[in-house]
């Protein structure tokens, strides 16, 4: 099948899609765009999180014919600001592959909550798993990123 | 004597940022699963789903007729060696007429989507034939047996504590998946572009197992998701390669996290029986222990593992007398190899738990019975082996305990036990604290011809001095290439340095493990820009280089840097080693084995629902000696990140 979508702000167009494919699958495999990561693909880790129509999703779990005429951004369209900026101070990257889907997850965290608590930032990282950092470097990108 | 630049930005104990980071937080960065190639094909692998069976036959007749598949191999299909290993060649690169664990490679498929690869596979028909599996080690085959004995086994004490303790098996689960491209070169080999540990341990496997020379089987690290002990073993490397040499195209692997839980060694689970002696005053007199480890269906690194175990496993402590012993054994559960901490972390849950048994027994504290035990600099191990660096046991307990105590909790539902499901408000909540102590190698032990190669090359690019370091040591995120850059830049004070991708052309590195490679690849870096500053210096009668000058013993400058330079390049690759370590005799375990020694202590502070079991883990304060930190950012992220790890569910 045929998938028409924006994806960060272009229109673009995937053929041949077998209606099995996921939307991560599709940006990564298909139109490019490997930046959302593959670590679980069930849900769990967050690592190929996108905003779709402006509301952050696993890709992993959007079926490709989903996006049809949706508006998606992934990491790669995020213009590079003080989360990015955040992470790299702190130390906050140390494998990366965690990285993407935090970066998505914490700029939609302060788009809602410009200065979140403690709990409010676990809260809102709950859905992504790092498996390198212990998370407090993580915790502190996202104060820094905050102030 | 010469005089390295201390003035240098971004030299030995700062902490630059990652030379890879800005592509990671902007997605670009280009990791093993993200690899593409024209005419590529999928691969994807058919797996065991019996712990033990005989395999009667396999039918490829369906698989093969399905569209889109090129290939679909087995063990017939490989050329070399059937079987690899990293200590003992005894895991198949597919299955051969048994399969000894749920999981094992039987077949392999390339086809040109991986949905369509996945498909063929099972279409495979396999006719296996059920055998009773051996899932407990005490009936399995030993592998290895590591006594280690000192002074009186017959000892006795005022105070006696024993324990059983039993431990899971536990999953790097690193987030990126294994996964690489091989693609077939003009010559009959293959280049193969993979996330590991240790490129050259691959290439040796590969090449065997392909039947080719080891130079034709050319690595290159590729983005590595984690790594935590887990890549150190063969995965899709051999199955990529055969496909891509098969069909002459390029063919990618990509495992899926179910797959990945299969695809990789876990750490093993033990039991482990401990009676610790002591004097009514707290004197540690003795401690016997039987450690049992579960090795799975294949040796991996077991043998080592079960070393440290065995030598690590009374702890950080001085006892005159030791009756251990540790055994790993063969089963039909999954390989168990190398994950953080590596043999040490089994035995320290169990000592540990000794230990507060003992104080309890003695009515002292915990943390008094372990500073009066705690071994020093100038210690001896069990194994007879002197503690020769610093051993600041009981300072870092004392460090610890010293912190103060975290708030109380603020009842934030999201911040008791049980968290948002609601399940209590406070009520029946306690806060525990609690201390331990732990006691890890660093490097590799036992006599093992342990070394890294680095290359340095001081040259002029624009008019301006640049080096260019290149090892094959592998990037797993904990920050290797930031550091040797460190390293280079102090020792040559020159700014401008670029660390090449990590490949097959030089050298071997070791392995990313075993807390080896800051000083091993470092140490490597180090012994060959001194080698190169040799060189300049000899050519302008300098003694050091200071802020871009060449100056002499007065330190007057006698050169510029770019001037001495001039248009001959300095090129050295130097092998650098640790101190020999030594083989333990095999029935005392008396013996050198180690290089040094790394200790850490802790301090954790947990509430718990007693009415539900539920807890929070209200914070770990963690004190080790790190020696020097080359980079004290990542040196923070190591400890943090593996301290998370040895929360338990992690």
């Amino acid at each position: 099948m045929r998938v028409n979508c924006t994806v960060n702000g272009e229109k673009r167009q995937a053929d041949d899609v077998w209606p099995g494919e996921s939307l991560l699958y599709v940006l990564r495999e298909r139109l490019g765009l490997p930046g959302s990561k593959n670590a679980c693909e069930q849900g769990e880790c967050g690592s190929c999180t996108v905003y779709l129509d402006g509301t952050p999703v696993c890709s992993c779990l959007v079926a490709a014919g989903q996006a049809e005429g949706r508006d998606v951004v992934t990491v790669e369209g995020l213009e590079f600001g003080r989360v990015q900026e955040a992470f790299l101070s702190t130390g906050a990257v140390q494998c990366g592959f965690c990285t993407p889907g935090l970066v998505v997850a914490v700029h939609d965290l302060l788009a809602r909550n410009e200065r979140p608590s403690d709990p409010d930032i676990r809260e809102a990282l709950a859905g992504n798993l790092c498996r390198c950092t212990g998370y407090e470097k993580i915790l502190d990108a996202v104060r820094l990123a905050a102030r | 004597m010469t005089t390295v630049d201390q003035a240098v930005r971004d030299g030995i104990g700062t902490s630059p940022r990652r030379p890879d980071g800005t592509l990671k937080v902007k997605g670009e960065f280009a990791f093993s699963s993200d690899l593409w190639h024209e005419d590529m094909l999928w691969g994807a692998t058919l797996r065991s789903p019996y712990p033990r069976a005989r395999i009667r036959g396999i039918d490829l007749t369906a698989a093969l007729a399905l569209p889109g598949v090129y290939a679909v191999l087995t063990h017939e299909d490989v050329r070399g060696a059937k079987r690899y290993g990293l200590e003992i060649a005894d895991q198949p690169v597919l299955a051969m007429g048994e399969v000894r664990y749920q999981g094992e490679p039987v077949a392999i498929v390339a086809a040109d989507h991986p949905e369509t690869a996945r498909r063929a596979a099972g279409h495979i028909a396999v006719d296996y034939f059920e055998l009773p599996p051996v899932t407990d080690p005490e009936e399995g085959e030993l592998l290895r047996r590591v006594p280690v004995r000192t002074g009186d086994p017959h000892a006795t004490a005022d105070v006696v504590v024993t324990g059983e303790y039993e431990v899971g098996m536990q999953d790097q689960a690193f987030l990126g998946p294994e996964s690489g491209l091989a693609v077939p070169a003009e010559d009959g080999g293959v280049e193969l572009y993979v996330a590991t540990q240790w490129l050259h341990v691959d290439q040796k496997q590969v090449a065997a197992c392909l039947g080719l020379p080891a130079e034709k089987v050319r690595l290159s690290l590729s983005g590595v998701g984690g790594a935590f002990g887990a890549r150190e073993d063969l995965s899709m490397q051999v199955h990529a390669s055969m496909l891509a040499l098969h069909t002459r195209r390029p063919v990618k692997m990509v495992y899926g996290r179910e797959e990945s839980f299969y695809g990789h060694v876990h750490r093993h689970p033990a039991k482990l029986r401990y009676e610790h002696g002591a004097t009514s005053g707290g004197d540690l007199v003795y401690v016997r222990a039987r450690i049992v480890l579960d090795g799975g269906a294949y040796a991996s690194s077991s043998t080592a593992v079960a070393a440290n175990a065995a030598t690590l496993g009374i702890g950080p402590y001085e006892v005159p007398n030791v009756d251990m012993e540790a055994s790993v054994y063969y089963t039909n559960n999954p390989p168990c190899g190398a994950m953080r901490g590596f043999g040490a972390v089994q035995a320290c849950f169990a000592y540990e738990s000794q230990m507060d048994k003992l104080a309890a027994a003695l009515g002292m504290s915990p943390v008094e019975v372990r500073i009066r035990n705690a071994m020093t600099a100038g210690s001896r191990m069990p194994t007879g082996q002197v503690v020769e660096g610093p051993a600041p046991v009981a300072s870092l307990l004392a460090r610890v305990r010293a912190r103060p105590a975290p708030p109380p909790s603020t009842l934030d539902l999201r911040e008791l036990p049980g968290g948002v499901a609601n399940t209590t408000h406070g009520e029946g909540v306690v806060r525990g604290v609690g201390y331990a102590i732990g006691i890890k190698n660093v490097a590799f032990s036992e006599g093992f011809d342990d070394y890294s190669t680095a290359r340095v090359r001081l040259e002029l690019i624009g008019g301006e001095p640049a080096v260019l370091v290149h090892t094959a040591a592998a990037e797993v995120g904990q920050g290797v290439v930031t550091v040797q850059a460190q390293i280079a830049r102090t020792e040559l004070g020159v700014e401008r340095v670029t660390v090449a991708t990590a490949d097959t052309t030089v050298g071997s590195a070791g392995s990313s493990s075993a807390s080896r490679q800051t000083y091993m690849t470092g140490g490597a870096v180090r012994a060959a820009c001194q080698a190169v500053r040799a060189t300049l210096l000899a050519r302008v009668g300098g003694a050091g280089i200071v802020g871009g000058k060449v100056v002499n013993a007065a330190g007057l400058v006698v050169a510029d840097l770019a001037e001495a330079i001039g248009d001959e390049p300095i090129e050295e690759t130097v092998e650098w080693r640790h101190r020999p370590t030594y083989p333990i005799d095999p029935e005392t375990g008396q013996g050198n084995a180690h290089v040094q020694y790394a200790f850490a202590a802790h301090r954790a502070t947990v509430d718990v629902d007693v009415e539900l079991g539920l807890v929070k883990v209200v914070e770990i304060a963690t004190a080790q000696d790190v020696g020097k930190a080359v980079n004290p950012l990542a040196v923070e992220g190591q400890i943090q990140g593996v301290r998370h790890r040895g929360w338990g569910w992690h």
